[in-house]
């Protein structure tokens, strides 16, 4: 609570130091203060505009069936998909064919995998065995539907090795 | 009443006085308008020549007197002026090219082709955009080098300089999302690859174990496309960066930039530029043929050393004609530059974008090339650590060095030359000799292929090299005992690297991103 000054002391007060004056202080504190808060409120609100709830996106799940021919360790890559799917004696299981480096699509060749984008190898496990990658191609999950048929589903990594009886 | 009356019974036979004054104001009419727009009147003398300068809301950015030394071809070649004028061609240019693109996945690339085959002009407004984009990214770097050669950005200009940084920013900004516009296979790959680095903090996030609760690079990729990957969300994105969002905040960050010229003084200068521009040469040397009608107090309300305070106006001229004319000339070159190199060379447009066929190689715009070799070595390093590095550092160079011998001056004077020329060699040296011994025996990952990520990450040839040219420079600060010279140095070694980096990402890179000695040696495939 501020006392005004009174008296000689509120008099000598020069022009260019006037007498506070409290009521436009509150005033301009208010005012500054309420402006403060709504922009931070209004930041914070239109930071969650950017994520939409629901993302346009193709569905990344698929059913194939692998052809008889198949031979084990040789990949098999369903047309339009970014995995390589394998078959063993173990069983089904599919590698994302997706770059860990930059994202670019590798293309097998015969002894694993290779990045157009910035040279990085893979081998047909998905480890890494040249370039800048920084980690190894990500299995993802494969179901059993039928006899000979296979759900795959990009989005769902599982742990390396994780094999579907066939 | 009696003016009333007065009014309606006016003498017959002829116009009423009100109608002679209608009709009179109505032949006044061009020439009152020419007034209002021009209130001195011509610039014929000093004081109507500074009034056309600070009566207009553009060209009041401007000084109304600048000095001589200013004028001179050798303090600034023109540069900013250039980079003004073409980012004015690529904002006409886009406006009319935005008349026909529809930033839509389905029809976008079809778009760009209508402007090529069906919109009279059209291909050549493409091409004029794209080189005067380039023509404005090389005119940016090439400012950033004469401002930072003649130390320039020196108090009281380093917040200029600062300004100078967040512009280059934007300028690579507005290239890289217009690069995605096109949907075609080289624009789907350029931004697969810079959105992905976006995302590399992973590299690092995934190496320290905290991907799962911390993941800056997940939300910045995010961010940028709208969705996990790149489609209409990330075209529109990209889109309104490119046309609404950046372009406004390089209008507003130009006009600061201008202004603040101004405000600190002026083009910097060597404390004895008066006596170097020499005495004025009476045919052309306007002075004052008017006693001023009103005293400024600018001593008052201006602080510091300004060219109006304590000294006459000697050895400056007017803007008007003098500098506007000069700067006329530079934006003319600039559009001649552009039309000849649109008549020259035809923007690319390549075939429709192919999510599931990579580009190869896939080659962001050639100015980023450099970039996109230290990417290829740790994308999180290559990609934002080692530009962070450099932004940071070219940020807080004027902060640092606080001297003042040889401001203005090309190199800061004698011995300059030779320090700059020195770390040239030093600068090229270092980066061939990592390039080609990474090239020659590969890095880590080769040799020993389980070494963790991180090693990588911190122990590439991008930071290799950051390292030796940052060991150079604090060598030559205490070698010379200056800043200054440290910082010659290092800008001189970053230049280099630039250089390299940027020649060989463009012209010995080919398919899977392997060294070649020529683009024709590439395998058919």
């Amino acid at each position: 609570m501020t006392t005004t000054p009174s008296g000689p002391a509120g008099a000598a007060r020069s022009r260019l130091e006037p007498e506070p004056m409290p009521r436009r202080d509150f005033l301009g504190l208010a005012a500054l203060w309420s402006a403060a808060v709504a922009l931070g409120f209004a930041l914070i609100g239109s930071l969650r505009l950017p994520r939409a709830a629901v993302v346009p996106a193709p569905s990344r799940k698929f059913r194939i069936t692998l052809p008889e021919t198949l031979t084990a360790g040789e990949p098999f890559l369903p047309p339009g998909r970014s995995v390589a799917v394998f078959r063993d004696a173990a069983g089904v299981y599919a590698i994302s064919r997706v770059c860990t480096h930059l994202g670019c699509l590798v293309k097998n060749e015969a002894s694993g995998f290779q990045c157009p984008c910035h040279g990085s190898r893979f081998a047909l496990d998905g480890s890494v065995t040249k370039g800048p990658a920084p980690k190894a191609l990500p299995w993802v999950a494969v179901t059993r539907v039928a006899a000979g048929t296979y759900m795959v589903d990009e989005s769902t990594t599982v742990p390396s090795g994780t094999k579907e009886k066939a | 009443m009696t003016a009333g009356s007065s009014r309606s019974t006016a003498p017959a036979g002829g116009a009423t006085p009100a109608m002679q004054r209608f009709l009179h104001n109505l032949r006044a009419v061009p020439r009152q308008f020419r007034a209002s727009l021009l209130r001195s009147g011509a610039p014929t003398t000093d004081r109507s020549r500074s009034s056309f300068v600070f009566g207009n809301l553009f060209l009041h950015l401007h000084a109304v007197r600048v000095h001589r030394w200013t004028l001179r071809w050798a303090t600034t070649w023109g540069l900013g002026i250039m980079a003004l004028s073409a980012f004015l061609l690529t904002l006409i240019t886009g406006i009319l090219l935005m008349f026909y693109y529809k930033p839509y996945p389905a029809v976008a690339y079809d778009s760009i082709k209508d402007i090529h085959f069906v919109v009279p002009t059209g291909q050549f407004m493409r091409n004029i955009h794209r080189w005067a984009a380039q023509v404005m990214v090389v005119a940016v770097i090439l400012h950033m080098a004469r401002v930072f050669f003649t130390a320039a950005y020196r108090a009281p200009r380093e917040y200029n300089w600062v300004i100078g940084m967040a512009l280059l920013v934007v300028t690579l900004g507005l290239s890289f999302t217009g690069y995605l516009l096109p949907w075609d296979q080289l624009a789907y790959w350029a931004i697969t690859i810079g959105a992905n680095i976006a995302q590399s903090p992973r590299e690092v996030t995934d190496a320290l174990g905290l991907t799962a609760f911390f993941d800056p690079g997940g939300l910045q990729r995010f961010i940028l496309l709208g969705s996990d990957d790149i489609g209409e969300e990330a075209l529109i994105r990209f889109y309104l960066l490119h046309v609404m969002i950046l372009p406004l905040a390089l209008a507003a960050l130009v006009g600061v930039h201008f202004w603040r010229i101004r405000k600190d003084g002026g083009m910097a200068k060597p404390a004895d530029a008066d006596e170097r521009v020499g005495a004025p040469d009476v045919q052309t040397y306007p002075v004052f043929t008017e006693a001023p009608t009103r005293t400024y107090h600018l001593a008052a309300i201006v602080r510091g050393r300004t060219p109006a305070v304590g000294r006459g106006p000697e050895r400056t001229l007017p803007a008007m004609p003098h500098l506007f004319y000069a700067e006329l000339g530079v934006f003319m070159l600039t559009v001649l530059v552009c039309l000849v190199l649109s008549l020259v060379s035809d923007a690319p447009l390549k075939e429709l974008a192919n999510p599931a066929v990579p580009e190869n190689p896939a080659k962001a715009p050639w100015y980023f090339l450099g970039l996109q070799e230290l990417v290829a070595y740790s994308a999180f390093m290559g990609g934002m650590g080692i530009p962070m590095i450099v932004i940071l550092g070219l940020l807080l160079i004027p902060y640092l060095d606080r001297e003042t011998d040889g401001t203005g001056d090309w190199f800061g004077g004698p011995g300059g030359l030779s320090l700059v020329l020195r770390s040239v060699v030093v600068g090229l040296v270092a980066v061939l000799a990592i390039e080609a011994f990474a090239i020659r025996f590969g890095w880590i990952r080769e040799w020993f292929p389980h070494v963790p990520q991180i090693v990588i990450t911190l122990v590439n040839p991008g930071t290799v090299l950051t390292a030796i040219y940052a060991a150079y420079s604090v060598w030559l600060v205490r070698r010379y005992d200056s800043t200054r010279a440290g910082a010659l140095g290092l800008f001189t070694c970053f230049l280099c690297g630039f250089l390299v980096l940027t020649i060989v990402g463009t012209h010995f890179r080919g398919p899977n991103w392997d060294f070649f000695w020529s683009p024709s040696q590439w395998p058919v495939h």
